[in-house]
């Protein structure tokens, strides 16, 4: 068949950028990695956690895991943190000083950008980490040379004595493609050796390390010229130059073939001159990165004339269907090349689809939460990172915050003690994930507690980091690997925190009136509560599946009220406009539940006034109801 | 565009909603690549797009492939694993490119509601465009094969006349797969596979 490849079957793997850097990490002889779950890095620890050589773990946060990392590289071991752009928010504080110290075995910062934000709250560019911290900035351009890349970062951070950055971005972490891999290296541990004067930052020790970590940052710079990760590529068409870094160097070369270009992968220190005698050579340099203009804002303080954000997008990513028609623009070119088959007008015209947003599961345990929240009056609710935040939408629109891992606990207390005389008998709520409350919730907690905040706390334990696919964490009692692990108790974590006993409640969500009756006591006691529920995420194994519900048709009267739960397995299947006898008129909504999706959860059943909503059974044994 | 017929790259967009199967078939049709010795490129979107959201996959497949994203209006193949959503992607197609579409419609919440409209025929419009559609019912076939998540196979089946290596050859990584890990299922898929071909052919 097509063999166009000569290489043979085993040595050609398929796989994604961040099973790649998984492969180079174990391969460099990685021997410590550790993450928080968070799209799109998550994968890089499952995969990490497969060779047995290696010990790995969920970090309860992303600063935690850049700690443990720190200890395992001096103690002489390689390690791997990895997380994803708004983790390395949180474990800033820790890489700030860590970059003074430098390191003992090569330690890894692999950290993904959501260029696009396919699942983030913002979409940031971690390579100002580089800058600011004065660190080195890899940056592959797909699966094969993140694996490469890795294996190159552990070898640079012992070369220079300097925490890595790996800088990934959604189209790196969630491509696939065709690796070439390696074998593992064994290496030896050269064990922790004491140097206070190195590792103690008091200010004068650090202040005697700056120079030092100045200095490495110019043999970077040096050396960011020299190195085969970087490379000019010649091109016929001298009209245009382009600088890439990561992903773009593709795009780049997808969309214009003939063009010279800069490849960077160690894209800083960038290499000035490189790009100096590219420049040279082209009419035009243009700079192609996502998402900041931090080289172009280099290169033109190099006395280089650049373009690069006048010309394309500061957001999301710079793929062929963007890159194109702008530099097309730029060129006065047409936007379609003309030796390109035309197609049909009607190809291209834009098709108006409804949008189709993200929605909770079927059964979801969180679904009966925000059917009491949607019920309560006067309510300013802080919300938190998670499958949650989803109460921010339809049906429920009962989310009025969402901000940073944790935020809900501080953002509340400050609702309330912010409040104007207007706001004075609003209700103030928080909701947070069991996750992200280990994460970074529980100071804020004891935050609320310690200022006497009248906020009234949902705590949605679901025993699994729910929006990345249900990984484990301190309360679900199982480590990374699945294998038993001591197992938090939220109850007593709370109280220990200084919540009064008696305003703790542990509830089922699925038991709507124990909720509603628990919610509505809480808002009214001028105190700080907390509420935990306790039923599993749908899509892990702790989930149990129970028989399935149908709705009698000639129950149903369209009240719609079993809508406001929200369950996608309930569905609408006529509207009827009827006249009251007072003459106002009404819409009836009926509806039918999808029973091949629905797992008997038993909450809709409690919404339903007509109790049209019963056992599929029951409508089997009557036979003719199905 | 190279005129080289070797350096030739097949453009393969799967679109869907999340828990319907898209990056599954995505991925059989890439191993399947692979296996023929292509430099073979897959995306794949995960996070929020999980919680029956938008979903799609590109694979693209050849001597050498760069970007990772099918350029727009270079699709040769849409899989639309719902009507809607083929019609919603169908612009990223070439022209002469065929859309593979379950004609199955799964309405979201926001349509359910009252929020918005569902498109009245989905597949009429992408016709009226001048798009050559082969739609079929994927999940009615699925269905009376006794299992919906057979769509995936069904829809690997439609389109495995349209790739640039035999159908045999994609059929054969799709039951090695069952054969590995479900083998109860290997005969059924195979049936799938096979009413998915005979549906496209039909329509």
């Amino acid at each position: 068949m097509s063999a166009v490849n000569p290489l043979p079957q085993p040595e050609r793997r398929f796989m994604s950028g961040n099973e790649a850097v998984a492969r180079g990490a174990w391969e460099a002889g990685c021997r410590v990695a550790a993450a928080y779950p968070g799209t799109p890095a998550t994968e890089i620890l499952e995969y990490a956690a497969t060779y047995k050589d290696l010990y790995a773990e969920w970090s309860v946060n992303e600063k935690v895991a850049l700690e443990v990392t720190i200890g395992a590289s001096l103690a002489g071991s390689r390690a791997l943190c990895a997380m994803k752009h708004v983790g390395l928010n949180v474990a800033s504080d820790a890489l700030m000083t860590q970059t003074l110290i430098g390191v003992g075995g090569g330690l890894v910062v692999a950290v993904a950008d959501d260029v696009g934000l396919s699942s983030s709250q913002n979409e940031q560019d971690s390579r100002h980490w580089g800058r600011f911290a004065h660190l080195p900035v890899l940056e592959p351009a797909d699966a094969q040379e993140a694996y490469e890349m890795t294996r190159e970062a552990f070898a640079l951070s012992e070369q220079f004595d300097t925490p890595v950055i790996l800088r990934l971005t959604t189209r790196i972490c969630h491509v696939k493609g065709v690796v070439v891999a390696g074998e593992r290296e064994e290496r030896p541990v050269k064990g922790f050796q004491k140097n206070p004067a190195r590792m103690v930052m008091t200010p004068m020790n650090a202040g005697r390390r700056i120079p030092l970590m100045l200095a490495r940052e110019e043999q970077l710079r040096a050396f960011a010229e020299v190195t085969d990760l970087n490379r000019l590529e010649a091109g016929q068409d001298p009209r245009i130059g382009f600088v890439t870094s990561g992903p773009t160097y593709l795009h780049v070369l997808e969309s214009f073939p003939n063009a010279p270009l800069v490849k960077l992968g160690f894209s800083y220190p960038p290499p000035l001159g490189l790009i100096r005698a590219l420049a040279d050579q082209v009419e035009q340099l243009v700079v192609v990165e996502e998402v900041e203009p931090l080289l172009e804002q280099e290169i033109r303080a190099a006395g280089i004339p650049v373009h690069g954000k006048d010309l394309l997008p500061r957001m999301g990513e710079l793929a062929p269907h963007v890159l194109r028609p702008a530099i097309r623009a730029f060129l006065g070119e047409p936007a379609e090349p003309e030796q390109a088959p035309k197609r049909p007008l009607a190809f291209t015209t834009p098709v108006q689809v409804f949008p189709r947003p993200p929605t909770m599961c079927v059964a979801c345990p969180h679904l009966g939460i925000y059917y009491c929240l949607s019920k309560i009056k006067n309510t300013q609710i802080a919300g938190d990172i998670g499958c949650y935040t989803l109460g921010a939408g339809h049906p429920w629109n009962a989310l009025d915050t969402c901000i940073s891992m944790g935020a809900s606990m501080g953002v509340a207390l400050g609702l309330d003690k912010g409040r104007s005389a207007a706001d004075k008998d609003k209700r103030v709520l928080a909701v947070i994930g069991d996750s992200t409350f280990l994460h970074m919730g529980m100071q804020g907690l004891l935050d609320i507690v310690y200022n006497r905040g009248n906020v009234t706390i949902l705590l949605l334990d679901n025993s699994a980091v729910g929006m990345t696919g249900g990984q484990e964490h301190p309360g679900t009692g199982r480590d990374i690997h699945g294998l038993e692990a001591p197992k938090i108790n939220f109850r007593k974590l709370v109280e220990a925190l200084g919540v009064k006993p008696e305003r703790v409640h542990e509830v089922n969500p699925y038991e709507l009136p124990t909720l509603f009756k628990a919610l509505r006591e809480e808002v009214k006691v001028d105190d700080t509560s907390v509420i935990i529920t306790n039923q599993p995420c749908v899509l892990t194994e702790r989930y149990r599946n129970k028989p399935p519900y149908a709705v009698d048709e000639e129950k149903c009267t369209g009240c719609s009220n079993c809508l406001a739960v929200g369950c996608p397995a309930i569905a609408v299947t006529r509207r009827e406009t009827v006249v009251k006898p007072n003459g106002t008129e009404k819409e009836l909504t009926f509806v039918a539940i999808d029973s091949a999706a629905c797992t008997g959860c038993d909450l809709c059943p409690g919404t339903c006034g007509p109790e049209a909503i019963l056992p599929l059974a029951v409508f089997n044994r009557a036979g003719a109801r199905v | 565009m190279s005129a080289n017929a070797e350096d030739r790259i097949t453009n393969i967009l799967v679109a869907g909603i999340g828990g319907q199967g898209v990056m599954t078939a995505a991925e059989v049709l890439s191993q399947t690549a692979v296996s023929q010795g292509y430099d073979v490129k897959k995306t794949e979107v995960a996070g929020m797009a999980q919680r029956g959201g938008v979903v799609t996959s590109h694979v693209r497949f050849g001597r050498r492939v760069l970007s990772p994203a099918i350029p727009d209006g270079e699709a040769d193949i849409l899989v639309g694993f719902e009507p809607a959503e083929a019609l919603r992607w169908c612009g990223q197609l070439r022209h002469g490119g065929v859309a593979m579409v379950n004609r199955l419609r799964q309405e979201p919440p926001v349509v359910t509601l009252g929020l918005f409209p569902y498109p009245d025929d989905p597949v009429a419009e992408m016709r009226a465009r001048g798009i050559e559609v082969h739609a079929f019912d994927a999940g009615a076939i699925a269905r009376e094969l006794g299992n919906l998540k057979l769509v995936n196979t069904v829809m690997l089946g439609a389109i495995s006349d349209y790739l640039p290596f035999p159908a045999e050859i994609l059929k054969e990584a799709v039951l090695a797969r069952f054969r590995e890990r479900k083998p109860a299922l290997v005969a059924v898929n195979e049936e799938a596979f096979e009413a998915g071909r005979a549906a496209q052919a039909a329509t």
